[in-house]
Parts: C-alpha cells; structure tokens; sequence
C-alpha cells in the first residue's frame, strides 16, 4: 500500500443550519487518482474549499503530506504543493493565454513574493518555453497571445487545467473538469488526464459524468449528505447496491 | 497582448526622450514653450506615470495620492531650509520620505479593496491636509505655506559659503532650477521615471500586478500572496508622488497644503482615465492635455476668439464668440468636463483607445478580413460545444 498523501479527520462545516459536511473522513493515496461522486449539494465542493483553505471548517483536520492545512492562507496551500481547478474556471480573463500559465509558472519557481522589476516578461524563455508545452499539450497553442477572456467555456476549462498542470502539483483538484465540454473535448481531457496519471501526480476529481469518472479513477468515493457512504474501487463501486440507491439511481453504467 | 521585446522597449525609449527633450520646440506654436509650463508638465508626468503603476496595473483607486505629493515638497523645502540649496538630497529625502509614509498608509488601506480602499485613501489624505492646517503648524507653517529664509540654517551651504544677500535659489550643482535649465532636469528625471514604469510594465512583477487586477481570487489560489505585491505598487507609485511633489518645491520653494487637498488627488485620476488607464503613453497624454487647458485655454478671452474667427463675416463670427465664449476663459473646466464625459462614454480605454481604433482602421484591409477570417472559422469550430 502506498502512502497517503490527504487525510481528511472528522470533518464538520454547517452554513447556518445545513450541515454540509458531518463526520468526513477521507483518506487519498499518493499517485493514485480519486474521483469524488454523489448527487447535488451533497458536499463534494465544499470538501475541495476546505481543503484549499477557502473555507474554514468547524471542526476537524486537514493533513497534506503530515502538514496540518487548517488556518493557512490560500497561497501557503498552493505553495505547499495542492492546485485546484474551479467549478466555473477561475482565469485571467484580461491576460494573454501565454501569460495566464506564465504566472502560476513563476508561482511554482519564485515562492508567493518576488519583486523582479528589472527582468523582461519578454526574456524568460524558460518559463515561455513551460507554457507552451503544456498549452500544446492541451491543444490552446494556437492562440498563445489573445485574451483569455475571450475564449469559449471549454476552452477556458482547458486553459485553467494547463494552469493548474504547469505547477506540477503533488495534489490536482478538479472541479466538474469536463462539465460543459463536447464529448469530443471530454475524450481529450480524458486523454490528458490519462497522460498526467503516468506523471504520478495524485489527482482528486470531482465528476457527474460516469464515463469519464470510470476511464480515469483508480478509487471511487461516494459523498451522500456530508459524509462518506461508499468507497472502493470502480467496480466495488458499481456494485454496491447502498451506492445504486443513492446516487446512481438505477442509471445503466 | 504579445510583450514587447527589450529591442522595442528601447526604441520606444529612444523615441521617448527625443519627444520630451525637444518639447521646448515643438510646443511652440502651441503658444506652450514657457518653462514654468514645460516644468508642469514634466512634474504632473511624473506624478501620473507613477500614479498608472497602481492605478493601471493593480486596479486599485487611490483617492488620495496628492497627501505624498505633499509630504514631498514639505520635505524638499525642509531639506532647501536645514542642508542644502541643491536639489539632490531635496529629491532623495522627500522619495524617502513619501516611501515611508505610503508603507504605513499602503500598510493599512490595503487590507480592502474597491471603493473602501479608495474611501480610506481619501481618509488619509483629507487627515494630513487638515492637519498641515493645525496641529503640523510648525513643520507646515499653516495656511502661509512652508517658505525658505535668508537666515535659513543650511548648514552644507554654510561649509563653502557665507550667507549671501536675498533668497538664494535652488539648483542642481550650479545648473538653476528656473527656466529651460529647470525643465531639461524635469524632463531628464521624466524619462528616468517613465523607463522605470516601462521595465515594471514588462517585468514578471508587473505582469503579476495586472493578474491581480485581472482576477484576484485565482492569485490567490495560484501561490501568491497578493498583500506584498500591492504594498510594493502602492510605496512605489508614492515615492514617484514623493519626487513629483519634491520638483515641484524644487522649481518653486513653496510647499502649501492645498496640494494635499482631495482636488489634487483626483486630478491625477482624471489625467489617468483620460489619457488611458494602464497603458504607458496614456497618463502622460493626459498630463498634456488638462495642463494646456489649465494654463492656455484658460487665457484665451473674447478678443482671442475674435482673432479667431476674423476670417468670417463680421454677424457670423459673432455668432460663432457667442457661442464658444462660454468654452474658453474662466469657462476652461466646462471644455475639459465635456471632453472628460465624451472620452469616458465612448471610449472608455481613453485617448489611446481611441489611438488603436485609428491604427486599426488604417491597418491593411486585407489583413483585416483574414483575422476576421480566423476568427469566424474559429466560432464555427466551437460551436457544436457550445450547444451542449
């Protein structure tokens, strides 16, 4: 067995009166990739905030690679290895392509703060020579200097993973990675994220869409209400009768 | 949005410093080639071009950069008084010293952002002006202005030199401060400003500040912390405040407090907005512009516009006085309000929005339609995927 690299404690966050995360616990090994399922609001994305330090929860811990992550800033949990890949893309959306995985490049190499007045954007090849591998890899190359704001949403999507990639993260959290894309662009980012497995990077994937949520996960976790019901492989998971009920439904896999 | 390469950047340079060191001549026929304006502009550049470092690349509105405009001078006239008629420790303190006092106030409104940054900017600058006015009467001298003295310690002066009769002047190791002399150090100081502003523009750093700007949030979680970036951009476009205000006691010993007053502050807004914000040319346009109004439009009266329309018949060219009078003359700020509503409606990147829209439209045709071309190709391309 390999080592855990996340390990989610007793968990609990309420907004109000709705609790939306009661008892979880979690444990993600190194290397592996996860996929997070369950039905609407049943606490997947509020899980991912608390573990990048968005939202703080009531109780309970956060451990990444036996560092406690509960009261660090955003960028401490960044830097300390974890990025993540928003629900609705977070991008820039008033940069160039080129520049939007410029800087989360710089990110990785130059810490949270570095003031380098006197070096030109222009002259930093190395980092240039980074994003556009990566932005080969996803297929945006060719529009390297338009404004990301106006590419469309798959697009965006795309842009925020190879912004995400080119940290080379230990922990890649991907919100709804394929939601809004065409199947033709979900096979693509299926492929991707295939490749990126290779790379050993461990990935938590948050996925309504079964097909890309069985091509991809070595290990399934089931989150109904704020807590964990089911967990195992893809085809324990398929299964599980307590997990047909649900979530799936019924639903043919 | 390609960034310019160190080759462009210094031909841009180049090109720069030939338009601003031959200003004397080509604002001649302007009727502008005065020094005391040529002066003016320089320094309101210089306070603009660093202005555009926060406001342009952070976003961040700052509603009270005119109180480091003053602590500048205060402290350039201090300096004039206890050291040195030279204006080069005049210039180092009141950086310095507007450095130190934009860390503590950057230190402090930065912790908001939007309008409750620019709310508690304009706090802190409305708190030292009325304070130059009270309790700071003794560094300040109150409404009278901080003066120089003939029985001025000076004590770097005293070293060389008895005190002479009369005010001294100020200069910059024997090249006077007054008239051409005076502009071309302004202006040598201005080209320094403006490479400084280039290099942070295309820096990795100023590429982070606009991506602050750009989306905040995705900073955040991108392993930056954004405080100390912003501080950095708030203490340097206050130290170029610090510079501006240090000139302009340079050129003029006298330092008021009503250059700390909100008016100032949003001055250099509007120069900002006008000219363009967070482009590089664009606030020095903007400078230009709303000083020529200030300093000439301002001085035109009816007989000018007489003169003016001397060419028509005498019941038209009334006609047309009566109706442009109330544009020029004490009526200046009426032109330039008109001319601030127009460029905010309709082009709301300024004036070198409105210079890329020309450059646009006289570009080849031909390579227009081709990227017209791509670009509906391309929508055809992602149209099945915005269908789902």
């Amino acid at each position: 067995m390999s080592n855990t690299i996340l390990e989610i404690n007793d968990v609990q966050k309420s907004f109000g009166g709705l609790k939306a995360l009661s008892d979880l616990n979690l444990k993600i090994e190194e290397g592996k990739v996860h996929a997070i399922i369950g039905p609407n609001g049943a606490g997947k994305s509020t899980m991912l905030n608390v573990c990048i330090g968005q939202l703080a929860p009531d109780s309970g811990t956060v451990t990444f690679n036996g560092e406690n992550m509960i009261g660090k800033a955003p960028h401490e949990i960044n830097q300390a290895g974890i990025s993540r890949v928003f629900q609705t893309p977070e991008i820039f959306p008033d940069l160039s392509l080129l520049q939007n995985v410029m800087i989360p490049a710089f990110a990785k190499r130059e810490g949270a703060f570095k003031m380098n007045i006197f070096r030109s954007l222009s002259n930093e090849s190395d980092v240039q020579d980074e994003a556009c591998q990566i932005l080969t890899d996803i297929g945006l190359i060719g529009q390297l200097h338009t404004n990301a704001g106006s590419l469309s949403r798959g697009d965006k999507r795309r842009l925020e993973l190879a912004m995400c990639l080119v940290q080379h993260p230990k922990l890649l959290l991907l919100d709804e990675p394929t939601a809004g894309m065409a199947r033709h662009d979900t096979n693509k980012t299926i492929d991707l994220l295939m490749k990126i497995k290779e790379g050993g990077m461990t990935k938590i994937i948050i996925e309504h869409d079964m097909h890309v949520v069985f091509s991809v996960a070595d290990h399934i976790s089931v989150l109904a209400q704020g807590t964990i019901i089911a967990s195992g492989t893809p085809d324990e998971i398929k299964g599980s009768p307590k997990v047909q009920e649900a979530y799936l439904g019924g639903a043919h896999l | 949005m390609k960034t310019p390469t160190i080759k462009q950047d210094m031909l841009v340079m180049l090109i720069f410093s030939v338009v601003i060191l031959t200003m004397p001549l080509w604002l001649e026929p302007l009727g502008a080639n005065y020094p005391d304006l040529l002066q003016k502009f320089a320094i309101f550049g210089i306070f603009a071009v660093g202005y555009n470092i926060l406001f342009g690349l952070t976003g961040y509105l700052s509603f009270g950069h005119a109180a480091f405009l003053g602590i500048g001078s205060y402290t350039a006239v201090w300096s004039l008084k206890l050291l040195t008629m030279n204006i080069l420790p005049a210039l180092l303190f009141s950086v310095l010293m507007s450095g130190l006092f934009a860390l503590l106030i950057g230190f402090i409104t930065l912790r908001r952002s939007g309008i409750y940054f620019s709310i508690l900017t304009l706090a802190f600058a409305q708190m030292f002006y009325n304070l130059a006015y009270s309790v700071l009467t003794p560094i300040t001298n109150g409404e009278t202005g901080l003066q120089l003295a003939r029985d001025d310690a000076r004590v770097i002066d005293r070293l060389f030199s008895e005190a002479g009769e009369g005010l001294p002047s100020t200069d910059f190791f024997g090249l006077a401060m007054s008239g051409y002399s005076g502009f071309y150090i302004c202006a040598v100081l201005l080209i320094i400003a403006f490479f400084i502003s280039q290099r942070i523009f295309h820096s990795p750093f100023g590429t982070k500040l606009r991506a602050i700007k750009s989306n905040q949030t995705r900073m955040k979680y991108t392993g930056y912390s954004t405080r100390p970036y912003l501080l950095t951009a708030f203490v340097i476009s206050g130290m170029y405040a610090g510079l501006a205000g240090g000139l302009m006691a340079a050129t003029d010993p006298l330092a008021g407090a009503e250059r700390m007053q909100w008016t100032a502050s949003g001055e250099v807004v509007l120069m900002t907005i006008l000219g363009g914000v967070g482009t590089l040319i664009g606030p020095l346009l903007g400078v230009g512009i709303i000083k020529y109004f200030e300093n000439i439009f301002s001085a035109l009266n009816e007989q000018a516009l007489h003169q003016a329309f001397a060419f028509m018949p005498d019941w038209l060219a009334n006609i047309m006085v009566f109706l442009t009078s109330p544009f020029v003359g004490e009526g200046w700020h009426l032109t330039l309000g008109a001319l601030f509503v127009l460029i905010v409606v309709f082009l709301p990147g300024g004036i070198m929005q409105g210079i890329d829209l020309i450059k646009k439209r006289f570009s080849s045709p031909s390579k227009n339609s081709k990227t017209e071309h791509t670009s509906s190709e391309a929508r055809l391309e992602k149209a099945p995927e915005n269908g789902q």
